[in-house]
């Protein structure tokens, strides 16, 4: 029994963002990711990206503040990747970088429009909703679960929906 | 000329946090092959904890679970940063945006959140209806929708010059533009303020 589910689900849809490594990491080597995750999380809130305010103040164009803090980022990643494909920068691990193309669907249109709605209510993406539960906002966690309760509908009906 | 003064007051401007939030995604890839994407740990936990053989939800999340010990830690660091590191003033906004909230009811800015909306007292109101339930359910089936959020669109996908991410940020951008200026003014009427 085990094996028959084991092979279904080594032939997955394959997730958005898949995992490009060929190499398997387990236990401790993922901690590496909590590490990046950590840095991550305390950037987002000591520059107030969390915030619900910046979010309004944001979407009424009060303040250049999110698209300075958006803007370099994509900066600062756009050129890291230029490098690591004009160099051939490998892994640690040696492997060579690969990234998944993104694929045009409606869903970039109709679901990105339902998230923007989404983001200006609850203040957040899904990144800094973990951060905003962290800094002691514990009834964000309601939001959370809401969030896995979108997901989960959207897989649900995902292939009755126009994509 | 007054915005500049404002984000210059602010604890970490945005040009020390941008660069830093956007070496994730060297970060990432150099470590393990890694796109940077956070929406997907929402999946992950779904196909992990109910799967219901939905195919959406069967797939080898195992193999993801970077991803959930990259969200793990961005709580932890929200846990570092608002215990250790945190702010104790009032947080800033512009003067106009706080006369826009006023007007719709918001003036506490002692906290990130503003606490007439996100309190563990309003989870069985209108307010939490609206704010949580519904703003959360939009987030989550949003996201899964377009594919990925604003860090694997916007910030990833962008960075990888993926034309598809740019018109999904641009579609952020409209639905977050027409919460806050067609819808929230009634909704916030509705969840009682």
């Amino acid at each position: 029994m085990k094996t028959t589910i084991e092979r279904e689900i080594d032939t997955p849809i394959e997730c958005e963002a898949p995992n490009l490594q060929r190499s398997q990491e387990t236990g401790l080597a993922l901690l590496k990711y909590m590490v990046v995750g950590v840095f991550f999380g305390i950037i987002l809130v000591k520059s107030e990206v969390i915030s619900w305010f910046r979010i309004q103040e944001m979407f009424r164009l009060q303040s250049f503040f999110m698209y300075g803090v958006i803007g370099s980022a994509v900066v600062v990643g756009m050129i890291s990747i230029l490098l690591i494909k004009k160099f051939n920068i490998k892994t640690i691990s040696g492997e060579k970088i690969k990234i998944q193309d993104k694929e045009f669907r409606k869903g970039q249109i109709i679901g990105g429009f339902i998230f923007g709605l989404g983001w200006a209510l609850t203040g957040a993406c899904p990144g800094p909703l973990f951060a905003q539960i962290g800094t002691g906002f514990t009834v964000v966690a309601v939001t959370l679960v809401s969030a896995l309760a979108g997901t989960w509908v959207y897989g649900k009906f995902a292939d009755k929906l126009p994509n | 000329m007054g915005n500049i003064i404002d984000w210059i007051s602010q604890p970490w401007p945005w040009y020390i946090a941008g660069p830093l939030l956007g070496l994730t995604v060297p970060a990432l890839l150099l470590l393990g092959n890694k796109s940077f994407g956070i929406s997907s740990s929402l999946r992950h936990v779904c196909a992990a904890c109910v799967p219901a053989k939905i195919p959406f939800f069967s797939y080898n999340w195992r193999k993801e679970a970077w991803n959930l010990y990259f969200v793990g830690g961005v709580f932890l660091g929200g846990i570092i940063a608002g215990f250790f590191f945190s702010n104790p003033d009032a947080v800033v906004v512009a003067e106009s945006t706080q006369a826009d909230l006023a007007a719709l009811g918001i003036s506490q800015y002692n906290n990130l959140l503003p606490s007439e909306i996100f309190s563990w007292e309003n989870v069985f109101s209108m307010k939490g209806l609206v704010f949580f339930v519904f703003g959360g359910f939009l987030v989550g089936f949003g996201t899964r929708y377009a594919g990925g959020c604003t860090s694997g669109h916007a910030i990833m996908g962008i960075s990888n010059l993926q034309w598809p991410s740019v018109v999904a940020t641009i579609f952020f951008m409209l639905g977050g533009f027409a919460m806050t200026h067609l819808f929230l003014p009634s909704l916030m009427k509705l969840a009682g303020f």
